[in-house]
């Protein structure tokens, strides 16, 4: 498996609850996709509740980020080709 | 026949009942013939490995993300999942297990705030929540009655 720190992470948000996450991504990224709990960004899943938010910033991604000991995270890291994998899933 | 698995999902074990409670569950799963695998975190794990060095229960333990990919990944799925839950990723993984897993899933809930996380609890499983934090025995009650079920509906 692979790591989140391997991907540069910028943190946005910190040691925040899922619905948290999920309310700053629908507010604050004006590009959000629907995603399903266990969905893989790069080699990550998305640990949560349904409904989970990938959100698209330029040529980032912004999603939360669920560690077991310290709640969840907003991140923004590299898109690279996850984010056209992203759009085609939408139709 | 084929043998009966079970799943037990530990999260971060600050609270001390976490680690006795999962022993306590393994050697009643063994007790109904189930298998049970552990996924957790590195100190979850290692808690459970110096628990049971003789490894009476412990048979096979993994780590939690690369359980969640098994998963999600259609190469591996349980008959019974058990999530330990005392904070709100805990809830976000049991969530997950929800949604992944075809397995009957248990939210084991626990800690000084059991009670107030249950309430946020909004996805299809079996719900045993007590208020314990170092001592186990509210939460060993509450999971002997239902594991008479779990056992039962398997």
């Amino acid at each position: 498996m692979g790591c989140l720190e391997a991907l540069k992470p910028e943190i946005i948000l910190s040691q925040a609850s899922f619905k948290d996450a999920r309310e700053y991504i629908k507010k604050n990224v004006r590009e959000y996709h629907e995603v399903e709990p266990g969905y893989k960004i790069h080699d990550v899943h998305i640990i949560g509740v349904a409904p989970l938010y990938v959100g698209v910033e330029g040529e980032d991604l912004i999603f939360p980020y669920t560690k077991p000991c310290h709640g969840t995270f907003v991140v923004k890291v590299a898109g690279h080709e996850e984010i056209a994998r992203l759009r085609a899933r939408k139709k | 026949m084929t043998e009966k698995t079970a799943l037990i999902l530990l999260g971060c074990p600050q609270v001390p009942v976490q680690t006795s409670m999962a022993l306590y569950l393994m050697h009643g799963l063994k007790e109904h013939g189930i298998r049970p695998v552990i996924a957790g975190t590195v100190a979850a794990r290692k808690l459970m490995e110096v628990a049971d060095p003789g490894r009476h229960y412990l048979e096979e333990m993994a780590d939690l993300d690369d359980m969640i990919d098994e998963i999600t990944g259609k190469r591996r799925d349980f008959d019974l999942c058990f999530v330990f839950i005392h904070n709100d990723s805990g809830v976000a993984y049991a969530g997950t297990m929800a949604y992944i897993s075809q397995a009957r899933l248990y939210a084991l809930l626990f800690g000084e705030h059991a009670e107030d996380l249950a309430k946020e609890i909004e996805f299809p499983c079996e719900v045993v929540a007590a208020k314990a934090v170092h001592n186990p025995m509210p939460l060993k009650r509450k999971l002997d009655e239902v594991m008479q079920w779990a056992v039962s509906k398997r």
